[in-house]
């Protein structure tokens, strides 16, 4: 009995270590193997801020697409490479266009899509101010007030 | 004051119209990206022949010739659909087609072309996918017109079908390449 359970202990030893380490590779996101934990964290930042550009509304971290995988490659060798946050989005926009960022930059094209919010509250709150001065300029005419405002 | 209190609501009305109207009018073309490459240089590239083993294909000698720039792959459904229509455009002789096999076995590749016929000038091999990161591309078929200055004139996205060669792909050719001065090239 007892060299089974050791076995019996060994395969579910071995079962356990494999779910703890091999579960994350089933994850979109390959093992990166970057060198220090600062590119790693640039890295995660990165694939985080770019679309797939098959399955438009995941990210190049949660998309588990081929040509994500190749991007994110891409991304890794120009880290690697030494190139800088801004020369790797550089890179991406200019094969790719500012839709493959997640948050859009402000440029000419997309200031309405910053400000619009901005414009609209305005036109609501000045709207409102208005209507409420109105009121209460057309309060002392009120006819229940009438005895106060003549006094 | 009154006509305010109806133009308002009307105009906000009229805006909130325009916004939809261009939300459904450009909803159907989510799909299709705009290449940001359009007037700029094509990538260089310098990639291994599909076809002539230890041959290269490279961006330099397709200088000075208008070239269409085809992506492509065995494995992609849509890209056997469109075959027929690039054996066409070879046919005409009006301008030179250059694949890019993308993520492909070069085995199927080739027998894929024996079978159906090969309609490239010659076919630069992609096998690990970075030389499409460089066009952009996003999905075969892509087709991008290179002109003889090497600028990207137009990408068309998806099978070529008569209409696009038709519509899209010759009147941007200059006159010299039509099909009768074709032949001396």
């Amino acid at each position: 009995m007892r060299a089974p359970s050791g076995a019996l202990l060994a395969l579910l030893a071995a079962l356990l270590a494999s779910a703890l380490l091999g579960a994350p590779r089933a994850y979109a996101i390959a093992p990166t193997q970057m060198p220090t934990p600062q590119l790693e964290a640039r890295y995660l930042a990165l694939i985080q801020g770019f679309r797939c550009m098959q399955c438009q509304d995941e990210s190049l971290a949660d998309s588990p697409v081929d040509l994500a995988a190749d991007m994110r490659r891409q991304i890794r060798e120009m880290l690697l490479a030494g190139k800088t946050d801004e020369q790797i989005r550089d890179f991406m926009v200019s094969r790719y266009g500012y839709f493959i960022l997640f948050k859009p930059p402000f440029v000419l094209k997309t200031a309405w899509l910053w400000l619009a919010p901005g414009v609209l509250l305005a036109i609501g709150v000045i709207g409102a101010l208005t209507v409420i001065r109105k009121r209460a300029a057309l309060a002392p005419t009120d006819p229940t007030d009438n005895d106060l405002t003549d006094a | 004051m009154s006509r305010l209190r109806f133009t308002i609501p009307i105009a906000l009305f009229a805006l909130l119209v325009v916004v939809l109207a261009i939300g459904i009018k450009e909803s159907p073309d989510k799909d299709l990206i705009p290449s940001p490459l359009i007037g700029k240089p094509a990538p260089t590239f310098s990639l291994p022949s599909l076809t002539a083993p230890g041959q290269r294909v490279s961006s330099a000698q397709l200088r000075g010739h208008w070239y269409l720039f085809n992506v492509w792959g065995t494995w992609c459904v849509s890209c056997r659909e469109e075959h027929s229509m690039l054996l066409r455009i070879h046919a005409t002789g009006v301008i030179p087609l250059i694949g890019l096999d993308w993520k492909d076995e070069r085995s199927d590749a080739l027998s894929f072309l024996q079978a159906e016929g090969d309609p490239y000038q010659s076919i630069a091999v992609d096998r690990d996918g970075s030389e499409a990161i460089m066009w952009g591309v996003y999905g075969a078929p892509e087709t991008f017109l290179v002109n003889p200055e090497g600028i990207v004139v137009y990408k068309y996205i998806g099978p070529i079908t008569e209409r696009a060669w038709q519509d899209q792909i010759l009147p941007r050719l200059p006159l010299s390449e039509t099909p009768a001065a074709a032949g001396s090239s």
